[in-house]
């Protein structure tokens, strides 16, 4: 049976890794490369590596950083942040990408998801989508991290990406980013009753119940979550064995 | 005296996708490594890895091009070189495929590379962790830690005579997730994506 994936989420703000609260306040947690080794060793099922400020710093993404987690990591893994141009694309695939996370490119140029899929395949082409909820509890897609608001409501944007053939979305809560208060369940279940591609769910993970209920009631395929690895026990198996003696399919051994 | 073997171990370059994983995980795994198209490199090899991402179709049409059939037939045939097939260098083995059109495949695994069915709600391709059932005790998934793979696919090789099958697993349909014939050996799935089950069976492999 395929598994439900639990992912660790790595930002990084163009010097170390870093935490942040709903898209603000920014906290060091380290190098990119020991974490890296660390999630490894754990033998987690796929990795996310943010660089957060590369498109507001109008740079291109680390390569060379980016080329180091690789040769730590013998799992998928998606790389996001300053990716603007097919020819960023063939960098990162090249030195090892598996996988691609578009965001604001995307959302300025919505062919450019079509153009990477058709040479890479939907399932290297990755749309991250920034989400904030309003007074009137609409969900619009953000932008510029958090600070400018599109005309996208949440749903619509992401069936418009499925039409440019995405193969994933990684959803990202800017009102539970780093809270650890739990994940945004209705706009979880919004975007995967919208789309019929896998969703991976991102923002407020604070303890393995919250996990589950973004499995169970918000229905994600997988979960990104950075803080709760690193500021509680619990580790990346801990939290699949919670979610395996709710019968949810993972890739959990209790050997590790 | 002892004989030292060494160990010549060469992933084909065919243009097709990232042959930088396989490498560096054998790297990992400590076996020196050559990432070679060149028929004088493949000669002298003592394991031969098949990887390979993309469309059937263009996987002969670029082996074709480089000239590289007849000399991998040889040493697979000849020389019974152990080779590991990954991904489409699995799906390659095959009489046929159907990927864009009908394709001649390599032919040394009698069947035929057709898409899944992705019944209802299964999405295609088949993408992530699965598990597999191994059969036979095969060789190459001696001691591994876990049963889960990562796949990323959406044709798989149906094999005529299922003795060959060494692994299946289920999306689905039943559709064979490795092979055993002789000393061709193929996985459906990327054991250089699959943690250390997948760097086990590439251990196993290079232990044959």
């Amino acid at each position: 049976m395929l598994k439900t994936r639990v992912i660790p989420c790595m930002l990084f703000n163009g010097f170390c890794l870093v935490k942040t609260i709903q898209f603000g306040q920014e906290r060091t947690l380290g190098n990119p490369i020991q974490f890296a080794r660390v999630y490894n060793s754990r033998n987690v099922d796929e990795l996310i590596f943010i660089d957060m400020s590369a498109s507001q710093e109008c740079r291109e993404p680390v390569f060379d950083l980016i080329a180091g987690i690789f040769k730590e990591c013998f799992m998928p893994l998606a790389v996001g942040g300053g990716i603007h141009t097919m020819a960023t694309v063939d960098r990162l695939m090249k030195i090892g990408a598996d996988k691609v996370i578009i965001n604001s490119a995307a959302l300025a140029n919505p062919n450019l998801i079509k153009a990477l899929a058709e040479k890479y395949g939907s399932q290297s082409i990755v749309v991250g989508i920034d989400a904030k909820k309003d007074v009137e509890g609409k969900y619009w897609v953000y932008t510029n991290r958090g600070r400018t608001r599109t005309p996208w409501l949440v749903e619509d944007w992401a069936q418009q990406v499925v039409r440019q053939q995405a193969g994933e979305i990684f959803l990202n809560s800017i009102d539970c980013d780093g809270t650890m208060a739990g994940y945004d369940i209705p706009l979880i279940r919004r975007v995967v009753d919208a789309v019929s591609i896998p969703v991976i769910a991102c923002g407020g993970a604070g303890k393995a119940d919250h996990i589950l209920e973004a499995v169970m009631v918000g229905r994600a395929d997988a979960v990104a979550l950075a803080s709760l690895f690193h500021y509680t026990e619990y580790t990346p198996n801990e939290i699949k064995g919670v979610l395996a003696q709710a019968s949810v399919a993972v890739r959990w051994n209790n050997k590790f | 005296m002892q004989v030292i073997k060494v160990m010549q171990v060469i992933i084909v370059d065919y243009n097709m996708g990232n042959v930088g994983s396989v490498s560096k995980a054998l790297t990992f795994l400590g076996v020196p490594n050559i990432i070679s198209g060149v028929r004088q490199d493949i000669e002298r090899a003592t394991h031969l890895i098949l990887p390979g991402v993309g469309a059937f179709g263009d996987g002969m049409k670029n082996l074709r091009a480089q000239g590289l059939i007849p000399i991998l037939r040889k040493k697979v045939y000849e020389d019974k070189t152990p080779f590991l097939g990954i991904c489409l260098g699995m799906q390659l083995l095959a009489q046929t495929g159907t990927e864009f059109g009908r394709h001649e495949g390599l032919g040394w695994v009698k069947g035929e590379v057709v898409k899944l069915r992705g019944d209802g709600d299964l999405r295609l391709p088949h993408i992530g962790w699965n598990n597999v059932v191994v059969r036979n005790q095969d060789a190459l998934f001696q001691n591994i830690p876990d049963d889960n793979f990562y796949f990323v696919h959406s044709y798989h090789l149906v094999c005529t005579d299922s003795g060959v099958i060494s692994a299946a697993c289920s999306y689905g349909q039943t559709f064979a997730a490795a092979l055993h014939q002789d000393n061709i050996f193929a996985v459906q799935f990327h054991p250089e994506k699959s943690q250390m089950a997948g760097l086990q069976v590439l251990r196993n492999f290079l232990g044959i």
